[in-house]
């Protein structure tokens, strides 16, 4: 017990602040050298790639963007281009820069917590580790000839034949018109918005007015399209569902 | 003259010596004591609290940090020297990246051959060109992890949203600088990945031709957020030159300045984060 006790009471008469010199930048500087020694020798012993010249006329096939972008190239497998390579983007830095002004909880201000933000630590774990880390990966080593899927044991098959059985989703339900599909597909988009805002007010009602009308709704937004793309990457796995609106300028 | 034969050094007595480090503190009094030390160095280093303070103060590269910091905040286990390190891969690129640019000319005729002749007649070239990259790697990787430390312990939190802002900004160049990196090696990976990229800009609503709304815009192929882009309908030498003057010039300045800003107001919101 007591020498248990003992080595906590020393750390406890040192000083709550100390002087960065020469306390932090000797530390910065033996971070610094052990990064430079590292990408030294990682420079030295892996050459970095050269493939042949630039030819415009011979497209590799699968054509992969660098490796940091895979994953919003797989989401282009639900997505059309205006989303998952304009919007989506544009989506998640603006939604980044929000996260302050959105997230008023006072707790967890510079210390790791769990208990005290569940719901923060949750959606950005979500978002960083399955949407953006996760599809990375996927793209990476998962992505073959025609981006299919193939495994890390199987052959990358430039013929592999996959069945296109993919319908719209107011196909799916019965809608042959045009005008009735984009109408039914319109309508499922505003219904899941309309009550996902709807039902957050409704549970957070009392937070209201200390959060405030703004920052409730740009929140609920963001995480009705986050949760928005989960749903429509399993409507597609698991269902075979391309579309949920189809319109002649814009679909989704 | 007094006679001072060699002495035998004795062996326990030297040992004694390195065991209790007696021995540096014998080979410092022997260097700085010397003629040619005390020639250069007019006075010692005094490990007072105001010198600590002043190499601080008084040190232009060193005086974006506060002259106190809270304890915690010296501990890896709470930064995870995330952004630092980035910084620091970032300082690397820049001085591997002005050698490369020495041989390198963003041409579409040369641009690959210069890439061979870096490879196998430049001094280094292929070491200096491989620690351009892999830094630039790591770059991306070391930003993502700063900002997921920086999001786990709540740090943008008052009085650090706008820092947190100019973060989201930093991050966005990181991806940027490294992407418009990719092109200039001008093989077949680095074409068809920023073709695969840029494609994207086509689809863009209103400004893209390919993208939703377009044709009440009247944007075409040649003439739309794409094409302003790369410099024409395809990633070709145009696309080439314009990259590498953003890779070069205008995003690192606008980093470097956010960088700037980004350290200043780490110090002026009170340092690092840490527990109140």
């Amino acid at each position: 017990m007591a020498e248990a006790a003992s080595p906590k009471k020393k750390i406890e008469e040192v000083p709550e602040k100390l002087h960065v010199w020469p306390y932090l930048v000797r530390l910065e500087f033996l971070c610094a050298l052990v990064v430079i020694i590292a990408l030294a020798v990682w420079s030295i012993v892996i050459d970095a790639p050269l493939e042949e010249a630039a030819n415009p006329t011979k497209t590799p096939n699968p054509s992969k963007a660098p490796w940091y972008f895979l994953g919003l190239q797989d989401i282009l497998v639900y997505f059309d281009p205006w989303f998952a390579g304009v919007v989506a983007p544009v989506l998640i830095i603006v939604g980044l820069m929000l996260i302050p002004y959105l997230d008023v909880n006072p707790k967890g201000n510079g210390y790791y917590t769990y208990h005290e933000r569940k719901v923060a630590i949750w959606v950005y774990c979500f978002g960083f580790l399955v949407l953006w880390i996760a599809l990375i990966i996927m793209g990476v080593f998962l992505r073959g000839p025609g981006w299919n899927l193939f495994m890390p044991w199987q052959y990358w098959d430039p013929h592999k034949v996959v069945a296109l059985v993919n319908v719209d989703l107011p196909y799916a339900f019965g809608f042959r018109d045009y005008t009735w599909s984009a109408i039914f597909g319109g309508g499922v988009l505003l219904a899941y918005f309309g009550i996902g805002t709807g039902a957050y007010f409704f549970m957070e009602r009392k937070a209201l007015k200390s959060v405030g009308f703004l920052r409730m709704f740009l929140k609920i937004q963001l995480a009705l399209i986050m949760i928005g793309i989960v749903i429509k990457i399993v409507l597609r796995i698991g269902f075979n569902i391309k579309y949920i609106m189809v319109t002649p300028w814009i679909s989704v | 003259m007094a006679n001072k034969s060699p002495q035998i050094p004795n062996i326990a007595e030297l040992m004694d010596k390195i065991k209790s480090g007696k021995i540096f503190s014998e080979i410092a009094k022997e260097i700085t004591e010397s003629q040619l030390w005390t020639s250069s160095f007019r006075h010692g280093y005094a490990d007072t609290p105001r010198n600590r303070v002043l190499q601080i103060a008084s040190n232009v590269w060193l005086h974006l940090h506060p002259v106190k910091m809270h304890r915690h905040a010296l501990r890896i286990k709470f930064t995870w020297c995330m952004g630092g390190i980035t910084f620091l891969l970032f300082l690397s690129t820049v001085v591997t990246g002005v050698i490369l640019m020495f041989y390198y000319r963003p041409v579409g005729e040369y641009a690959y051959y210069d890439m061979k002749y870096l490879q196998y007649d430049v001094p280094f070239g292929m070491l200096m060109r491989n620690m351009h990259r892999w830094a630039a790697h790591a770059m991306v990787i070391t930003v993502w992890l700063h900002m997921f430390r920086v999001f786990l312990t709540g740090s943008y939190k008052p009085p650090r949203e706008l820092n947190w802002v100019i973060g989201v900004f930093l991050v966005t160049f990181t991806l940027l600088l490294s992407f418009t990196g990719y092109l200039l090696p001008w093989d077949q990976l680095a074409m068809w990945a920023v073709t695969v990229g840029t494609n994207m800009a086509r689809a863009t609503p209103f400004l893209g031709n390919e993208g939703p709304f377009a044709e009440f815009v009247g944007v075409t192929p040649r003439y739309d957020a794409r094409a302003l882009l790369i410099g024409g309908s395809l990633v070709g030498p145009p696309a080439l030159l314009r990259f590498y003057v953003l890779h070069c010039i205008f995003i690192p300045l606008i980093a470097g300045a956010l960088m700037i800003v980004h350290f200043w107001r780490i110090r002026k919101d009170g340092g690092i984060s840490g527990p109140l």
